[in-house]
């Protein structure tokens, strides 16, 4: 600015701006000083703040405006060219450092204001995780309530308690009004109202469980918030202004079998428990969505807990019985173990008391037999004395039959008469079999041997088991025994793979075949057969008596005699076979120095003497009639004769030994009289024998009369001498065994 | 007549008997029952026979004379006299029974009326026959002498 060299006076008219223009450039230098040092000082202060270098320009910046203004101040006044170069230099810096600045302040502004949007941004997320430290906290307050809720449940068993604790800490966490349990009724059908919070003794409020609004409930497992009129919710006493919110979730109702660990039954489980909760009325409250939650855990629990208290009575029952079987198992073992004890001792005792009287009837029956009889005396002493034998071999068995599964029992092999022990059996065998109106047959085969060598005793035994059963369970029809020399093919039996006859010549297999008419076996109980003491359902129940031991002491004796038992039959009804095969010894002539062996029919002791001998002839043919009776009258007789059956019944009595029945009486079924008789006298002592008189002797006429029970069969004509020796045959054994 | 020559002729007289079939060895078992508690046995037999089989015949012309005649019946009353005839040893009169009853089962009415005719027949014969015997039977005990025994 051109100044003039004139000395002007200080402070002209000008002069008043010239002093605000010096004064506020004095001012502006010192502000232009002053924030820089704040600046400074701030900064200092700060420690933070990255831009240093833009501040130390800017205040490089500020501090040269300064100067600027402060060297302003001389140019008012004369001034030299110093200041003048001074004033360009300060200038010229301060436009340098300002442009700098103001290049710089344009990278800077903006991460400045990104400072700023940065700032904003924290702050929100600070405000949201706020939030949600809320909700945590919330949600953590849950928890607790459940656990302590659970805790409270799950303390107890007692489903009781479980239910109403419940209800009281549910109550108490949500600050409810009222808390209620409905519980389906055994039908099923309705739900009535079990326990409630503040309610005693609910009794007898019952709400049909097709309710709509308890369908809703029911088909979710949420907690489903309800209309407080329902019919669940009418608990309180109505009448208040403003009804608390009301809200309902189902339990479960778990039973035992549906409750399966890892597998939470959704839809198995159909009858459910509903659990209503009121909010305080009168109180803004809503229900939150943490606090339905919360009851839907609880809701869980209860469940839980409610199976959990099932299983417990469950398993304590389960104990209970458990115990009350461990107490009658033990009683029922010591019960065994006495009753064993008992038979042992029984037959302990037995053994001994049964065979005393058994050897005093024996011996003296056959101390009997030698003295002098009568022949019905003689009759009865042999029969007493074959039945005792029997009896004592049987006892002597079923007291041994211990000794028998041991093994350690022996055979007594001795020769004997092979023949004469099936007509022996035969004989045992016809008395039962002729009262049950069943014909006995016996067949030999040409080769079997008269004599054998074994076991006599017991192979009667075996013989008298097998066809006692045949009769046993024959109700009508007859049984045939059949006898023979087993071959070597018909040996090896199918059913019977581990049985391998070895054929020498000392020894013969002894086949016996006894086929009946009877009630026959089913195919699945033969094996069962030959089981101690076991009887198939059927045979027992007919009541036929026996222990079902006969059978397994016969396969025992059978096996000891290296041979084979078995049964066939084609089924119930059928009919039934047993065929056995039994080793047996030849009677070679090795053995005959050994034989002791006394005939037991010596064909020359007949008798003479039949004085006194009552008889009965029926005959209707007059003349023959009276020639029989000259016969026996001849042979001293006392002869009684009748013409028909009638009459013959009529006149029987116990006296009579023999009746003499002409078979070919037409009109008149003599069988039926041979039964009657037979009906007659029950017991075989007092029967008279009954003798049939034929012309002709073929096999139907012989089966005929011995099915009915007659004791021979004579062909006419009758000599004196064959009436001789048929008397005496009939009078010593009691039956006449081939036709004469 | 003498004893001896008595005997001596009941003796063959009873041996033809035997030996023309008219009698077998059941007749000699009848005699052999004949003893001193039963003298008459053989004789009273013997009479039975001949009332059964009077009345057997005479029944038996009767029922072959009907119309229908009843073989069953006739069977029946044949068999009786089979029996009684062969009971006593009558043997020709057995075996004519046993040809008559034959002809029974087949029903054969010429046959049977054959039969019977043939029946009648040996069964006169042999009364008489044995009418005889008991009259030379007879005679020897009145004269005293024992009847001998047949081997």
């Amino acid at each position: 600015m051109e100044s003039c060299n004139c000395i002007e006076p200080q402070w002209p008219a000008d002069e008043l701006l010239m002093r605000y223009q010096y004064i506020s450039d004095f001012f502006i230098a010192l502000a232009y000083f002053s924030i820089p040092l704040e600046l400074i000082y701030f900064v200092k202060k700060s420690a933070v703040f990255p831009y240093r270098w833009v501040l130390v320009q800017f205040g490089a910046f500020i501090v040269l405006c300064g100067a600027t203004h402060l060297i302003n101040l001389w140019t008012f006044t004369m001034h030299s060219r110093t200041v003048a170069i001074v004033m360009t230099a300060a200038k010229v810096l301060t436009a340098a450092v300002s442009c700098a600045t103001a290049l710089m302040l344009v990278h800077i502004i903006p991460d400045l204001l990104s400072v700023k949007t940065r700032e904003l941004f924290l702050k929100n997320k600070a405000a949201e995780l706020d939030r949600e430290m809320g909700l945590i906290r919330t949600q953590e307050e849950t928890g607790r309530h459940v656990r302590m809720l659970t805790h409270e449940i799950r303390s107890t068993l007692d489903r009781h308690t479980i239910l109403k604790t419940t209800l009281v800490e549910l109550g108490r966490t949500l600050g409810l009004e009222e808390c209620a349990l409905w519980m389906p009724t055994r039908s099923g059908v309705e739900l009535q109202l079990s326990y409630t919070l503040h309610h005693q003794n609910p009794f007898g409020f019952t709400v049909p469980i097709q309710l709509p609004v308890i369908n809703q409930v029911f088909s979710t497992n949420r907690a489903v918030k309800i209309s407080p009129n329902s019919p669940v919710a009418k608990l309180r006493p109505s009448g208040k202004y403003m009804q608390g919110e009301v809200v309902a979730v189902r339990v479960p109702l778990l039973h035992l079998s549906n409750f399966q660990i890892n597998d939470w039954p959704e839809l198995s489980t159909k009858r459910y428990a509903l659990m209503v909760l009121m909010l305080p009325s009168d109180s803004a409250r809503q229900w939150h969505v943490h606090e339905l939650e919360l009851v839907e855990v609880v809701a869980d629990q209860v469940a839980v807990a409610l199976s959990h208290a099932a299983i417990l009575e469950e398993s304590m029952r389960a104990r209970d019985l458990l115990m009350d079987q461990n107490v009658a198992l033990d009683l029922a073992r010591r019960e065994a173990e006495t009753a064993v004890r008992a038979r042992n001792d029984f037959l302990a005792v037995m053994n001994h008391e049964m065979r005393t009287p058994m050897h005093a009837i024996v011996a003296l029956s056959s101390l009997l037999q030698e003295t002098e009889l009568t022949p019905e005396q003689r009759l009865m002493v042999e029969t007493i004395l074959k039945s005792s034998n029997l009896l004592a071999t049987l006892i002597n068995d079923v007291l041994d039959l211990s000794r028998l599964e041991d093994g350690s029992l022996q055979l007594d092999i001795e020769p004997f008469d092979l023949h004469g022990l099936f007509k022996e059996v035969i004989n045992l065998i016809k008395p039962i079999a002729s009262v049950k109106k069943l014909f006995v047959t016996l067949s030999m085969s040409s080769d079997l041997p008269e004599y054998a060598i074994g076991d006599e005793k017991r192979l009667m035994q075996i013989m008298l088991n097998v066809v006692g059963n045949a009769v046993k369970f024959s109700r009508e029809g007859g049984i045939s025994i059949s006898a023979s020399v087993a071959k070597s093919d018909s040996l090896r039996d199918p059913r019977a793979p581990d049985f391998f006859p070895v054929l020498s010549d000392n020894h013969f297999y002894l086949r016996v075949q006894v086929k009946d008419t009877g009630s026959g076996i089913s195919p699945q109980d033969i094996p069962k057969l030959f089981t101690k003491f076991a009887q198939s359902q059927s045979l027992a129940a007919k009541n036929s008596g026996g222990s079902g031991l006969g059978l397994a002491i016969c396969k025992r004796f059978v096996n000891l005699m290296d041979g084979h038992i078995w049964l066939e039959s084609e089924g119930l009804g059928k009919g039934c076979t047993a065929i056995f095969m039994v080793k047996l010894g030849l009677r070679g002539r090795s053995n005959e120095a050994k034989l002791q062996y006394v005939s037991r029919a010596p064909v020359n002791h007949v008798r003479t003497n039949f004085t006194g001998l009552k008889v009965i002839v029926m005959d209707d043919n007059g003349v023959s009639r009276m020639v029989t009776k000259g016969l026996l009258v001849h042979l001293g007789c006392d002869v009684a004769t009748v013409s028909s059956g009638d009459e013959c019944l009529k006149v029987v009595n116990n006296e009579h030994k023999v009746v003499f029945m002409d078979v070919s009486i037409p009109g008149i079924d003599i069988y039926a009289v041979a039964v009657r008789i037979h009906e007659k006298f029950a017991r075989r002592r007092d029967r008279p024998l009954i003798v049939a008189l034929t012309g002709n002797t073929d096999r139907v006429t012989k089966e005929s009369c011995m099915r009915v029970g007659m004791d021979g069969v004579i062909l006419k004509p009758v000599s004196v001498d064959k009436m001789r020796s048929v008397l005496s045959e009939l009078l010593d054994h009691g039956v006449l065994l081939e036709a004469q | 007549m003498e004893v001896g020559q008595l005997q001596k002729s009941f003796v063959d007289y009873t041996a033809s008997l035997f030996r023309e079939g008219f009698l077998d060895g059941q007749f000699s078992q009848l005699q052999q029952l004949q003893d001193e508690s039963n003298p008459d046995f053989v004789v009273e037999v013997v009479s039975l026979f001949f009332e059964d089989s009077d009345k057997l015949l005479n029944d038996l012309t009767r029922a072959l004379d009907q119309q229908n005649i009843d073989f069953k019946k006739v069977d029946a009353h044949v068999h009786q006299l089979k029996g009684s005839s062969s009971s006593i040893g009558a043997q020709r009169v057995k075996n004519a029974c046993v040809a008559f009853r034959n002809f029974c089962e087949e029903q054969n009415v010429e046959a049977c009326l054959r039969c019977l005719h043939q029946v009648k027949q040996e069964y006169l014969l042999v009364k008489s026959k044995l009418e005889t015997l008991f009259t030379l039977e007879q005679q020897i005990i009145t004269a005293g002498g024992a009847i001998p025994m047949m081997e």
